[in-house]
């Protein structure tokens, strides 16, 4: 059990409440970044490239500086270089010369920033971009990864086509040439991915007598989807300089830690910067730290001397809003009789677009390993980089993938093996402290802090009905077909060691400084709702700071990767026992006596014999301005982060200053898991399907706010079954170009997409390595629901039909004629 | 100098509150005008830059242009009139449940509540190379990126009458319209003409340019449902990706006259296989004088005779066949 956890009683949390952002994003008087105004404001547009790779031969702007209305322009050459930077514990990073830049002269995808201008209005700046004199030096260009490891194949970038590892420990992971030979190709066939050479590989156990001692080895082949992200909010972006600060309105993902990350793209100082976040409209994991984009609008505000909105529009959002990237994944699985995953041998190809390394193929074989415990693994993946938009973490990157990947395999086995697949999933489900892959130097394994993954499972199999609607007949009724299907996500979802700040003040109330970003998971208070029980007062006493940076924030994790939940509770729970501390000091240099003499409750400090002596908050308050030192602020303590000892000192003196990183221990790495449960009908002559019934049951610990944590099972849930039914990229191969660049073409799901019926639990045990027994919920539904729908697909119309997702029109009508596997678009994403 | 795709250039706005006005705006203006109905097309092109007229006629503010009203044998539908109210009206829901049917099938609410009946079969296809402003022969270019590129991308494209173009009419009210033989009253200053849905649809062999005959300074004024279909069996069915806010892949209206289970008299039009809504007048012929059971499925194997898919399209073969089965059946699940 936590050591801490008597100093943490639960009353508020896990109850629901009105968030403090909710009011104004009901009445619409919610200010999002591009709702901001300012005097003289100029409106910035971007030209892009028409071409998905190209050298600008020739740029002429004077014709467009001279209309009218136009105030200044901005190209490539005018960018600052990015800084290096430092980790939190010093170290060097050095700027990658690999990375995606604001504006570039050498576009590595069609609708890549090339030139910016600001102008009075939308109109004139849009003109002004029609009079840009500007000609382009094509190059050679790829879209689909596996014709650039084919021989001789293009690359999308002129010195290679592949991510390749450090080459010593220290390095930097640089770019660099693959191909494959012919023979790879001509040995996998057209229906499975070629097994060539590799950038990266791990693995533990021996996975070739895995394979070898196993009842049933599959072989299987599956390409997931690319997936533009389509946050509802584009990435808009106003700033102004004012007394040689910046200041910039923008959706971010992190309010504190978006600052030192636009600081290295500008080579600038935090200390001046002024961003402001209140409200962000969504993001999948695009707007961590907002995005290098928002460098555009100040250098211009800089240039023009007047405040620059860089308006986004939706299809520049399509173009620079970040996507998922497709994996290509080749698997082959041995089970034993009884069902058990004895040896998985996992290759996956990833998409990755032109710039940065992404970590979806890395991750699946991380997730792999940890959500359906393989006893030997070996996981091989290369990053290969095509001519499309960049890509960007989105809700379990990489864990959807491998779920979309490996959980119609475990269904397919258990068919195969005459197995029930809810009880293959089981045997094979993690549990307590699972271990997860890679391997660490010592070849040894790390652990979950724990998993109840089978609890999931019983859990939900007993609300869906599992096994009374597996007893059912199968469904003859006509040209329907009826199918379900059970599948298990799971992703990160928690880290340690980020800063709680909060003010008691005289005034007795307590303010809460926060860091996170506010992007509609409502996590910002939640976490806040830890402090309120731990300090034992009602949640009216407590107000929220958030949003802007010049209201002082702590170092505070970035809403994603599901980490809020628990590394804020944990941070707001170590302030907490910082401002019990401080207040019973208080109370005993004020009545007498030692610390350890007082308690907490009712907004008051008291003796533990005698409740009647004691003293407010508010009086304490004030006592802790007159104390100084540590009790207001001005002494801070040693292991915070910089920024929050910046934070402290601007709070000095105005109430009891709580401040505290979080230091509680923790064994192991945190992840939640999810076990989904679909029932679909399928209409064989039509193609089209509904998702009558759907279940999702949790294990993410202890829920904090079940209203948030319902709507993260259900919104996450059917962002998985847009990338199961119908959400994808389509592209002209032979241009370069994309094809469906609209919310018609891509078809992100509505809320009329949702199932007919859709039921959520949770298993609710707290996680033991944390204090608060709370983790994230945000990114694991959304594997569990992909894989659980295309089981169902798969269970309604038999195995061997989809190799592809999403499963859409076309591929059931292919599926539905006996003996077809269409093929159109060999293994390619975006088709 | 840089193509520019993304931003609406400005334009002179014209409010007219009757047709009169609208057509004397239309005719002063000449092809510098745009007709503008719900927006929903419209609007999407102008930011797009691919259609930059100098003026616009709004036609939201004209209230005869809106509306149902009986007009002798004929039920009369102002091109104005929206999508939701015209899949919502009791007089069309009871008489002419396949065009209530097919309108309240369209794209989603929000859509239906702005869009208009006269806006959707006038709408101009959705081909995505066409759309995003390549240089294709329905743009007045010199190929098909769709239908002739080697790579091209047409899963949504036409399997029939592809003479050049592969583009798809994207409506679902426009075979509706057809099946129900519906006359379309069309103006222009100091003119009026009506002609028969079927005729005011286009198909590439006639005007690659275009989807219909609607020509400068002309207005849409009037749907007309003759009594012809009125209270007959009717058949919608639309297949599409996203089950709302979606065009689709192919849709079917189907009209029958039907004396117990014998059919008499039927139309049968398949939507998004051609550049015009696609009428079937050999399975017509096949089912008349038949009963359903013992003729759908050879009629419907005569649905997708003359058809010639492309690389990705194959499977709209397969879904006309099936969808024209259902519609004699008259069963959503065959």
């Amino acid at each position: 059990m936590p050591q801490n956890d008597t100093l943490f009683t639960p009353k508020l949390t896990g109850c629901n409440y009105t968030t403090p952002d909710q009011r104004a994003k009901l009445t619409g008087t919610a200010r999002y970044a591009e709702d901001f105004r300012a005097e003289g404001m100029l409106i910035c547009k971007l030209l892009t490239s028409p071409l998905p790779h190209a050298k600008v031969k020739h740029l002429d702007i004077s014709a467009a500086l001279a209309m009218p209305g136009v105030r200044a322009i901005l190209t490539a050459d005018e960018l600052p270089q990015p800084a290096d930077s430092a980790s939190d514990s010093g170290a060097m990073i050095k700027a990658s010369p690999w990375s995606e830049r604001a504006l570039t002269m050498e576009p590595h995808y069609q609708g890549e920033p090339i030139v910016a201008v600001a102008a009075t209005d939308e109109a004139a700046a849009t003109a002004a971009l029609e009079a840009i004199d500007i000609t382009f030096e094509p190059l050679p260009f790829v879209i689909d990864p596996l014709d650039s490891l084919r021989p001789g194949g293009p690359n999308a970038r002129t010195n290679g086509n592949v991510w390749l590892p450090p080459g010593k420990p220290g390095e930097q992971p640089c770019i660099g040439e693959l191909k494959w030979t012919a023979t790879d190709f001509e040995t996998a066939g057209r229906e499975r991915l070629p097994m060539g050479k590799t950038a990266a590989e791990w693995s533990y156990g021996d996975v070739v007598t895995g394979l070898s001692q196993a009842a049933l080895v599959l072989d299987e082949t599956f390409v997931t989807p690319n997936v533009s992200h389509q946050a509802l909010e584009t990435r808009s972006t106003l700033a102004w300089w004012e007394n040689g600060k910046l200041h910039l309105t923008v959706g971010t993902q992190g309010t504190i830690q978006t600052v030192p990350a636009i600081a290295k793209w500008l080579n600038m100082s935090v200390d001046d910067i002024v961003l402001i976040s209140e409200y962000t409209g969504g993001a999948f994991g695009g707007k961590i730290t907002a995005s290098v984009a928002v460098i555009i609008p100040a250098l211009l505000a800089k240039k023009a001397q007047a405040p620059v909105m860089l308006r986004v529009s939706r299809a520049d959002e399509q173009s620079i809003g970040r996507a998922r990237p497709s994996l290509i994944g080749r698997m082959q699985a041995g089970f034993s009789k009884e069902g058990r995953l004895l040896g998985l041998d996992l290759f996956v190809i990833m998409d990755n677009g032109p710039y940065e390394q992404q970590g979806d193929a890395a991750t699946a074989g991380r997730m792999g390993s940890l959500l359906y415990q393989p006893k030997a693994m070996r996981w091989r993946g290369t990053a290969v980089l095509t001519n499309t938009p960049t890509r960007g973490p989105q809700t379990a990157p990489g864990g959807l993938q491998v779920s979309a990947m490996l959980g119609p395999i475990l269904a397919k086995a258990a068919r195969r093996l005459n197995l029930d697949p809810l009880a293959v999933c089981r045997i094979n489900a993690p549990e307590g402290r699972a271990p997860v892959g890679p391997p660490k130097a010592d070849g040894s394994l790390n652990a979950a802090t724990s998993a109840f993954v089978k609890e999931a499972l019983d859990r939900g199999a007993e609300t869906f009905g599992w096994q009374a609607r597996r007893a059912r007949p199968a469904l003859t009724k006509g040209s329907v077909r009826r199918g379900i299907g059970v599948a298990t996500g799971c992703f990160v979802a928690g880290t340690i060691g980020f800063d709680g700040l909060f003010v008691i003040t005289p005034e007795g109330r307590l303010r809460l400084h926060t860091g996170i970003g506010n992007l509609g998971n409502e996590s910002f208070s939640d976490v806040q709702r830890v402090v309120a029980d731990a300090m034992d007062v009602p949640w009216e006493v407590c107000e929220i700071a958030w949003g802007n940076t010049a209201k002082p924030m702590p170092w505070s994790c970035v809403s994603g990767g599901s980490q809020t939940i628990h590394a804020m509770s944990r941070a707001a729970l170590a302030a907490s026992l910082d401002a019990r501390q401080k207040l019973k000091e208080i109370a005993a240099k004020t009545l007498g006596g030692k610390a350890e003499d007082y308690n907490i409750g009712d907004q008051r400090v008291f003796r533990n014999d005698s409740s009647q002596a004691g003293i407010s908050f508010a009086e304490a308050a004030g006592r802790a301005i007159k104390l100084g030192g540590v009790y207001d602020g001005h002494e801070c303590p040693a292991d915070v982060n910089k920024m929050t000892k910046t934070s402290v000192a601007a709070l000095a003196g105005q109430g009891l200053v709580a401040v505290a990183r979080d230091n509680f221990p923790r064994d192991g790495q945190t992840y939640s898991h999810v076990a989904s449960f679909a029932e679909v009908e399928v209409d064989i002559e039509t193609g089209m399907y509904r998702i009558v019934d759907f279940h999702a049951e949790a294990d993410a610990g202890l829920m904090v706010h079940p209203r948030a944590f319902a709507g993260q099972l259900a919104g996450r849930s059917m962002l998985g079954i847009g990338h199961a039914t119908m959400q994808k990229w389509f592209y002209d191969n032979q241009h370069g170009a994309p094809l469906s660049k609209r919310f018609y073409q891509t078809r992100p799901p509505t809320v009329l997409c949702f199932p007919e019926k859709f039921t959520w639990g949770s298993v609710g045990i707290p996680d033991p390595q944390t204090p608060v027994g709370a983790r994230g919920i945000g990114e694991p539904p959304t594997g569990a629901a992909c894989a659980a729908v295309l089981c169902a697909l798969t269970d309604a119309l038999g195995d061997d039909k989809f190799f592809r997702a999403p499963v859409m029109v076309d591929a059931i009508l292919a599926a539905s004629e006996p003996g077809t596997r269409a093929l159109p678009g060999g293994l390619s994403a975006n088709v | 100098m840089a193509i520019i795709r993304d931003g609406m250039p400005p334009f002179d706005l014209y409010q007219p509150t009757s047709v009169e006005d609208a057509l004397s705006l239309a005719d002063r203006l000449g092809s510098d005008a745009w007709m503008l109905a719900g927006g929903l097309d419209s609007l999407e092109r102008f930011k797009d830059r691919l259609k930059r007229p100098k003026a616009v006629i709004d036609l939201g503010r004209i209230d005869e242009l809106r509306g149902v009203r009986q007009e002798g044998v004929d039920l009369v539908i102002g091109s104005m009139t929206t999508l939701t109210e015209v899949s919502l009206h009791p007089e069309i829901r009871a008489r002419f449940a396949l065009l209530a049917e097919a309108a309240g099938q369209v794209a989603s609410p929000q859509i239906r509540n702005q869009g208009t009946l006269g806006g959707n079969i006038s709408q101009d296809t959705r081909c995505w190379y066409y759309r995003d402003g390549w240089n294709c022969y329905r743009a007045g270019g010199g190929t098909c990126y769709a239908g002739e590129s080697p790579e091209g991308q047409n899963r949504e494209h036409a399997i029939f009458g592809v003479e050049g173009c592969a583009a798809v009419s994207p409506s679902d009210t426009a075979p509706a319209l057809v099946a129900l033989e519906a006359r379309l009253v069309i103006k222009k200053a100091g003119g009026r003409r009506e002609i028969a849905a079927e005729d005011f649809f286009i198909g590439p062999e006639n005007d690659i340019t275009r989807l219909n005959v609607l020509g400068p300074g002309e207005l849409l004024t009037e749907i007309r449902l003759p009594a012809t279909w009125a209270g007959a069996t009717f058949y919608f069915e639309k297949v599409r990706d996203r089950p709302v806010w979606d065009f689709p892949l192919v849709n079917i209206a189907a009209a029958m006259q039907l004396s117990e289970d014998r059919i008499d008299r039927a139309r049968f039009v398949l939507g998004a296989v051609a550049a015009l809504p696609w009428r079937l007048p050999r399975v017509e012929a096949a089912v008349a004088g038949n009963l359903r059971n013992a003729v759908a499925d050879s009629a419907s194997r005569l649905a997708a005779e003359g058809a010639v898919p492309l690389a990705h399209n194959g499977y709209k073969v397969a879904l006309a066949r099936n969808l024209v089965k259902r519609a004699i059946l008259g069963k959503k699940e065959a």
